[in-house]
């Protein structure tokens, strides 16, 4: 018993609980265990997946960012609209992911230069940014007029789905960032102690304001990954995006007190979230049992997160 | 075998540290009894163990000759052991009389009996002798206030068993004699006082037995504290003789490096001028209270002046920017280290190189095998206890948190000016010679040193020139040839005509 709480709290106890899990299912579900349904999964998490990345970061600083969802939607209105507008897909692209990094800019000065609550500032920003996807599209999904748009999310490089590339490609960027970079070792260290950092030298509004930009312009990625995958710009896409990435992220090991984050924990958590909704798919349960599903899986992952806090500091107060 | 307390065969291991093993030893009733020992020997261990917040993995508690079985802290309160550990645990936002009821707050019917409340922690406070507002948060008080209150708390309780894990180290001199009166007055009362401290003179001053930890086991047991020395002491501690701590060294001083012209700020409104030179290092002695503190960071940059120039090496340092003064080469290792010191959840390593690591790491990629074996330097140096540099910094103790810290600053290289606010808090006898070591080398190799220290043996002991403040001014300066304790210390109390202790 001992032991076995051990395993499931240590290091590697998500990636034990991820093993069981996917085994369990690829024996019990027909039809998971196929090369059709795993491209499928993995291109149903590409949002999620590319936007924990930096989710991660928020998080690790003691940050939050609810406005993700929103930010998606209004970057894919963006990218779908301006491309139709100009006629040059590469125009479109560089106009979402400006519009993502705005936002986020927006986000990180608001919370860091003049100290409002994250939780908040986010929570407004979220509401005016879905405003924004509305208003341009006047409530209306906006088609994409020229097909190259479609061909992002349709190119396959070695068989793989592009968009399933580029969140393999954000992994081991972010991975990197985070570990070997003294960017990510300063995230860490203001989710540490933010005052501690400061007087060590780290120049913590600065830092901060960085991450909600990057968060930012990961999102516009999304965003157009995503117009491309459902061939139009929907204002009401990605709606509870947010709550996704914040739970695979706490599954993934990600501290909501800051300090603590990994990026293999990550990619697990987010292949959780998609196995779960896969899973559910396959089985055809009813889309309105989703919804418990996944809260009742964010409800675990912070659980989680408070045992392994717990145990780490059972010791020390 | 009457000892009122007795602990008896006590181990007990966290991954990688055997903290204590197979300790035995007894207190008598009415006894203040000391613990000693280096940083990490297990003394903060103990106490927790006898505190029942952790359950020890062999052995067994006595009190009163029988065997303490509670799993709890508050267990432990019913048993009458009360503790006060080293870091503080009172709840910031709770004013202070809400503070000493939690737990079993006064009530009628579920409602707040808030009268109660607020009287009988007044006329408790005044009885004790502490002169702090009940209905005053707690987050607004001094670190020595805060400490005031824990005990209060204590003493409500009337336990039976109290415990105080280096009460002193973040008191004034006066509140440290309030609290020597108190412990007096305890133990007139019969209650077993359990004091660790890494303060000989305090120790020999208040208590009655000692035990002397080493490595987590029992090196020494005196149950007669008056027939031992102090010499005797620090060998069974560090296990080799310190004739004198201090160990100071004469330098020759050099040009002026750090010129503080005007200094004010918030915290400070009257402007404070002053000046280093290379090779010297400056003690600044006062109360709690004093300013001190607030020059330092107005100094670095944490918080923002309101007027002042601080210009090293003649050029003059940018206002308010942390980053800005590190770059010009002044550091500042801080008083608080649990708010501005460690970073939790972060290794041991990680924390050594937070700030030196720009120094090494080409666009920004930082190099681990640098890192670490900057982290060993300083492990290695200042003799951290700790069973790897991957360790998480909050599992190592006080004392060696400290000096982690200390490895942080002393990391830097390039560093003209170090400023360190109490710069030996909570570390042993051992350690402190040694750090005080590296000050000398450091200074004779040109740095000038800025420190800040409520201890006035220290600030005697090491530095070559002392300025005394009180209210937020400088008093008074002293050269070392002309330092004395007692002018010091008049110049240190706001009313000079007030006799001193
Ligand atoms: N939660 C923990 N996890 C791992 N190791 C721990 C933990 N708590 C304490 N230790 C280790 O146990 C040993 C004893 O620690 P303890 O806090 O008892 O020392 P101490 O004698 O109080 O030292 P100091 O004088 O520095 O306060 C240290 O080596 C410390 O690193
Ligand atoms: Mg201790």
């Amino acid at each position: 018993m001992q032991s076995l709480k051990k395993i499931l709290l240590g290091e590697q106890g998500l990636v034990v609980i991820f093993a069981l899990a996917f085994v369990l299912v690829s024996i019990t579900v027909p039809n998971f265990l196929t090369e059709r349904n795993m491209l499928g999964l993995l291109q149903s998490v590409v949002t999620i997946g590319i936007v924990s990345c930096t989710m991660m970061f928020c998080l690790a600083s003691r940050d939050f960012d609810l406005s993700v969802g929103s930010t998606v939607a209004f970057s894919g209105m963006v990218a779908v609209m301006a491309s139709n507008s100009t006629g040059s897909i590469l125009l479109g692209l560089l106009a979402a992911i400006t519009c993502g990094a705005i936002v986020g800019v927006i986000n990180g000065v608001v919370i860091a230069r003049f100290r409002i609550n994250a939780l908040i500032t986010t929570l407004a920003t979220m509401q005016i940014v879905r405003g924004f996807a509305l208003i341009s599209s006047d409530g209306r999904a906006v088609g994409i007029n020229d097909p190259a748009f479609y061909d992002l999310a349709l190119t396959r490089i070695l068989g793989v789905p592009a968009p399933v590339w580029v969140m393999g490609l954000f992994f081991v960027l972010f991975g990197f960032v985070l570990n070997r970079t003294v960017f990510g070792k300063n995230t860490l260290a203001i989710g540490g102690n933010p005052e501690a950092a400061r007087l060590a030298g780290v120049n913590v509004v600065t830092m901060r304001i960085w991450i909600f930009a990057l968060q930012g312009l990961v999102c516009g990625v999304a965003g157009i990954l995503l117009a491309s995958r459902i061939t139009s710009g929907q204002p009401n896409a990605a709606t509870g995006l947010e709550l996704s990435v914040i739970s695979a992220c706490v599954l993934g090991g990600v501290s909501l007190a800051g300090g603590r984050a990994a990026m293999t924990g990550v990619i697990v958590g987010v292949l959780i979230m998609g196995i779960a909704e896969n899973v559910m798919n396959l089985l055809n349960i009813q889309a309105f049992y989703q919804y418990v599903v996944r809260g009742m899986i964010l409800l675990l992952a912070v659980l989680l997160d408070n045992l392994r806090v717990s145990a780490a500091t059972m010791s020390r107060r | 075998m009457s000892d009122f307390l007795q602990f008896r065969a006590l181990s007990k291991g966290y991954p990688g540290v055997q903290a204590l093993a197979d300790v035995s030893f007894g207190v008598a009733r009415g006894a203040v009894h000391g613990l000693m020992g280096e940083n990490g020997a297990g003394k903060s261990t103990l106490i927790r163990l006898l505190s029942g917040d952790q359950r020890a993995d062999a052995g067994d508690i006595l009190i009163d000759g029988s065997v303490q079985t509670y799993a709890s802290v508050r267990d432990a309160f019913e048993a009458g052991v009360i503790v006060i550990h080293q870091e503080l645990q009172l709840v910031p936002e709770l004013t202070v009389a809400e503070n000493l009821w939690l737990g079993r707050f006064p009530a009628r019917a579920g409602v707040l009996d808030r009268k109660r409340l607020l009287s009988e922690v007044g006329a408790r406070l005044r009885d004790v002798g502490i002169d702090v507002n009940p209905s005053a948060k707690v987050a607004s008080l001094s670190i020595g206030e805060r400490q005031m209150v824990e005990i209060a708390k204590a003493v409500m309780l009337d336990a039976r068993v109290i415990a105080l894990d280096e009460p002193t180290s973040s008191l004034s001199s006066k509140e440290s004699e309030i609290l020597f009166s108190l412990i007096a007055r305890l133990k007139a009362r019969g209650t077993v006082i359990l004091y660790v401290s890494h303060r000989l003179d305090e120790v020999f001053r208040l208590c009655d037995s000692l035990t002397v930890l080493r490595d987590g086991k029992l090196a020494a047991h005196h149950p007669d504290l008056s027939r031992i020395t102090r010499d005797q002491v620090i060998s069974e501690m560090v296990g080799r003789e310190i004739t004198n701590i201090w160990g100071y060294r004469a330098r020759l001083h050099g040009e002026v490096r750090l010129k503080v012209e005007n200094l004010s700020g918030d915290r400070l409104p009257r402007p404070i001028d002053f000046e280093v030179r290379a090779g010297e290092i400056l003690g600044f002695f006062g109360l709690i209270g004093a300013g001190r503190s607030e020059m330092t960071r107005l100094l670095f940059g944490a918080d923002s002046r309101r007027t002042g120039r601080v210009v090293i090496d003649g050029r003059a340092v940018a206002p308010d920017s942390p980053p800005a003064s590190i770059r010009a080469g002044l550091v500042l290792c801080p008083e608080d280290r649990k708010h501005d010191g460690i970073i939790q959840s972060r290794s041991v390593e990680e924390n050594i190189a937070i700030s030196a690591r720009r120094l090494f790491s080409p666009f920004g990629l930082v190099q681990p095998r640098k890192e670490a074996e900057l982290a060993d330097r300083f492990i290695g140096q200042l003799r951290i206890r700790t069973p790897s540099r991957q360790q998480d910094i909050v599992h190592l103790s006080g004392g060696n948190q400290q000096k982690v810290i200390l490895g942080r600053w002393l990391a830097e290289a390039g560093v003209r000016v170090l400023v360190i606010d109490e710069p030996t808090r909570g570390i042993d006898v051992g350690a402190k010679s040694e750090i005080y070591a590296l000050l000398y080398d450091l200074a004779a190799a040109g740095m000038a040193i800025v420190v800040i220290s409520s201890e006035l043996p220290e600030v005697m002991g090491i530095t070559d020139r002392i300025q005394v403040m009180c209210g937020g001014q400088i008093t008074r300066q002293f050269e070392r040839a002309a330092y004395d304790e007692r002018e010091i210390l008049s110049a240190a109390f706001p009313d000079t005509r007030q006799s001193l202790p």
